[in-house]
């Protein structure tokens, strides 16, 4: 079959519901033997819920569960050499081989990872969302005792997921509100939100449908193992709280000041007003109503960026008006933030606090290395000349920052990173079906 | 990642020797489809260089009329390629027609490579490269096979200049704009 209505019961939830979690873990695994690795598979596959069945039991459940792996990964399974060879190169080489063009250099290069993810003996991730703590508690310690049965399936690494408090909204340890820009899939159910520029082909984000060209374009075979499936890059981004405030401090002397500084490196206010609307003030009633809080464009309301900086982190991600072809370079993100919570007024205490998240998206190289490549670091873009994105652009403390003001704009020099990239990988997220094919690799049929 | 030179001085006409091959092999950046031709004071640009199926130059020629009146009626048509200008030449050899694509832009090829196959498409010029031995006829949906037959045919500068080094064409256009607003304010105040 071909194209059609969205497979809701086949697609993992991951790629079209956000679970209610406020905790979770992820744990990344290795698999020394291909019966091993399958053995687990088959047990975990029972766990992990499409996005029909979340829909349908949403208010009951207590845990979400995803599983996705990467190319070394679906080898080890056991899949064949010219199954193999119909992935895309990207994702066949994985993110390590790709840090240059990603940008991932100086302290964010791979071998400062602390992971294990940079190692090509990663296969597997297993993402676990949960309603509590308890519950996660629960599920980690079933999770020990499958792997304990599964012979040759290792633990890399794990990492615990925690909402930032106050849990009332969701938002980064930096305090930015998080979760405004989704784009809604077409035949997904969700409407797009005013100033999204409609919905999008379903296509860019899940294999086996047409995208925003109009038509499938080539898949890995067979069709079984990428029907209903995605891509997904995973970043473990440190967020620095501390420098952030030392920073905000430094260029504003009252708390207003401080807040307007947050503001111009994001583009929105930490309430998630937009500046473009909110341009002097803040204006959290409007940061939180999602009918309002995207609901303008740059070419007419902000051309010279006197309200958002044209370097600034939601005016790269996300161009709107100003770029070509923007909803083939659309992406879904997930995640969660990760570390302690360093309260308000604490001073820093060096412990790794950040965001853990994935970008999925139906080709790498066309979405997410082009953000990373494109938006996020390239000096120059809209002729900045020296400038990345302030908040995940690559920063060795050389670049600078502009601030469009009347009547001279203001010139940050010396921006520090307030972000560092400690792992990474490229996953392949199967639907149900070919969870299930994989499980089954080296049966005979 | 382009590494965008340190502000070069414009007033200092600049020559740039290229290594065979089109790359400084102690500085090759990379890109998504691979390596990134260095920017010169000549800006970024190709040249590629393709035989014609037989018994289409006509129809490639007339290709360039039609470019004129899309232009014409939609003078923004190709901003995404950041260009300076397009050359769109045909020659023979040992009888054989040869298509010559030479651009000059302001951004390394790689990056914006989707948004070009996409404005092929959507103003036709692929009807032009459909015409070149060996393009790849999923090119509209194979980004990566487009990239390829591109640099497979790329013949790289060993020499380039520029009179105005490194200049962008916004930075042209913008100089421009405010000169023309320059002399209307003076014409303003007399």
């Amino acid at each position: 079959m071909q194209g059609g209505k969205l497979e809701f019961d086949d697609i993992q939830h991951i790629l079209l519901t956000r679970a209610p979690a406020i905790t979770g873990r992820y744990e990344f695994l290795s698999f020394r033997n291909a019966a091993g690795g399958r053995a687990w598979l088959s047990a975990i596959l029972e766990k992990v819920h499409s996005a029909a069945a979340v829909r349908a039991s949403v208010g009951k459940d207590k845990r979400w569960v995803s599983v996705a792996f990467t190319w070394n990964g679906l080898r080890a399974l056991g899949v064949d050499d010219t199954s193999l060879a119909t992935f895309p190169e990207e994702f066949k080489q994985g993110m390590v081989a790709r840090a240059e063009i990603l940008g991932d250099s100086g302290a964010n290069h791979p071998k400062n990872w602390v992971d294990n993810t940079a190692s090509p003996d990663l296969h597997a991730i297993v993402i676990l969302f949960a309603k509590d703590p308890t519950e996660r508690g629960r599920c980690q310690s079933e999770h020990k005792k499958l792997i304990a049965h599964c012979e040759g399936v290792e633990v890399l690494s794990t990492l615990d997921l925690e909402a930032v408090p106050p849990l009332a909204y969701p938002h980064d340890h930096f305090g930015y509100r998080d979760r405004l820009s989704e784009p809604a899939i077409e035949g997904s159910g969700d409407e797009p939100r005013p100033g999204f520029g409609g919905s999008v082909k379903a296509g860019e984000f899940i294999l086996g449908y047409p995208d925003e060209e109009g038509s499938i374009p080539p898949l890995p075979r067979p069709e079984v193992l990428s029907r209903n499936g995605s891509y997904m890059a995973y970043r473990r981004l440190q967020e620095h709280v501390g420098a952030f405030r030392d920073f905000l401090r430094q260029h504003g002397e009252t708390p207003e000041q401080q807040e307007l500084v947050a503001a111009k490196l994001m583009g929105r206010w930490r309430s998630g007003a937009p500046l473009v609307l909110a341009p002097h003030k803040d204006d959290p009633e409007l940061g939180a109503d999602m009918q309002r809080t995207n609901n303008f464009n740059y070419k007419e309301m902000d051309p010279h960026g006197y309200a958002v900086p044209l370097g600034a982190h939601i005016r790269r991600m996300n161009p709107r008006d100003t770029a070509a072809n923007m909803n083939r370079r659309r992406m879904i993100r997930r995640g969660a933030p990760y570390g302690p919570h360093l309260p308000e007024g604490t001073p820093e205490d060096g412990k790794e606090r950040g965001i853990a998240a994935f970008v999925i998206c139906a080709s790498l190289v066309r979405q997410f290395e082009f953000a990373q490549n494109v938006w996020i670091n390239d000096k120059n873009f809209h002729e900045l000349g020296n400038e990345r994105d302030p908040i995940i652009g690559n920063q060795d403390g050389t670049l600078e920052y502009k601030i469009p003001m009347r009547p001279i704009r203001k010139k940050i020099t010396g921006l520090p990173a307030f972000t560092t990239l400690r792992g990474g990988a490229y996953f392949f997220l199967p639907g149900l079906k070919a969870l299930r094919y994989l499980a089954s690799l080296g049966t005979p049929r | 990642m382009s590494d965008t030179p340190k502000q070069h001085d414009w007033t200092k006409p600049a020559a740039m020797a290229i290594p065979k091959g089109g790359f400084f092999a102690d500085k090759v950046e990379q890109g998504r489809y691979g390596p990134i031709f260095p920017k010169t004071p000549a800006c970024y640009g190709f040249t590629i260089i393709a035989k014609i199926k037989p018994g289409s130059e006509e129809t490639v020629r007339s290709y360039g009329k039609k470019i004129e009146e899309t232009i014409a009626g939609l003078p923004e048509a190709l901003e995404v390629l950041q260009l300076h200008y397009l050359r769109w030449v045909l020659f023979d050899i040992n009888k054989e027609t040869y298509f010559m694509y030479q651009g000059i832009f302001d951004t390394d090829f790689d990056k914006y490579t989707e948004d070009a196959v996409a404005l092929f498409s959507k103003y036709g010029i692929n009807t032009v490269f459909e015409n070149l031995e060996g393009f790849p006829e999923d090119w509209k949906t194979n980004a990566p096979a487009f990239v390829k037959f591109v640099r497979e045919h790329q013949c790289p500068s060993f020499l380039e200049y520029g009179e105005y080094p490194y200049v962008s064409a916004r930075e042209i256009k913008k100089a421009l704009k405010l000169k023309a607003a320059f002399s209307d304010a003076l014409d303003q105040m007399q």
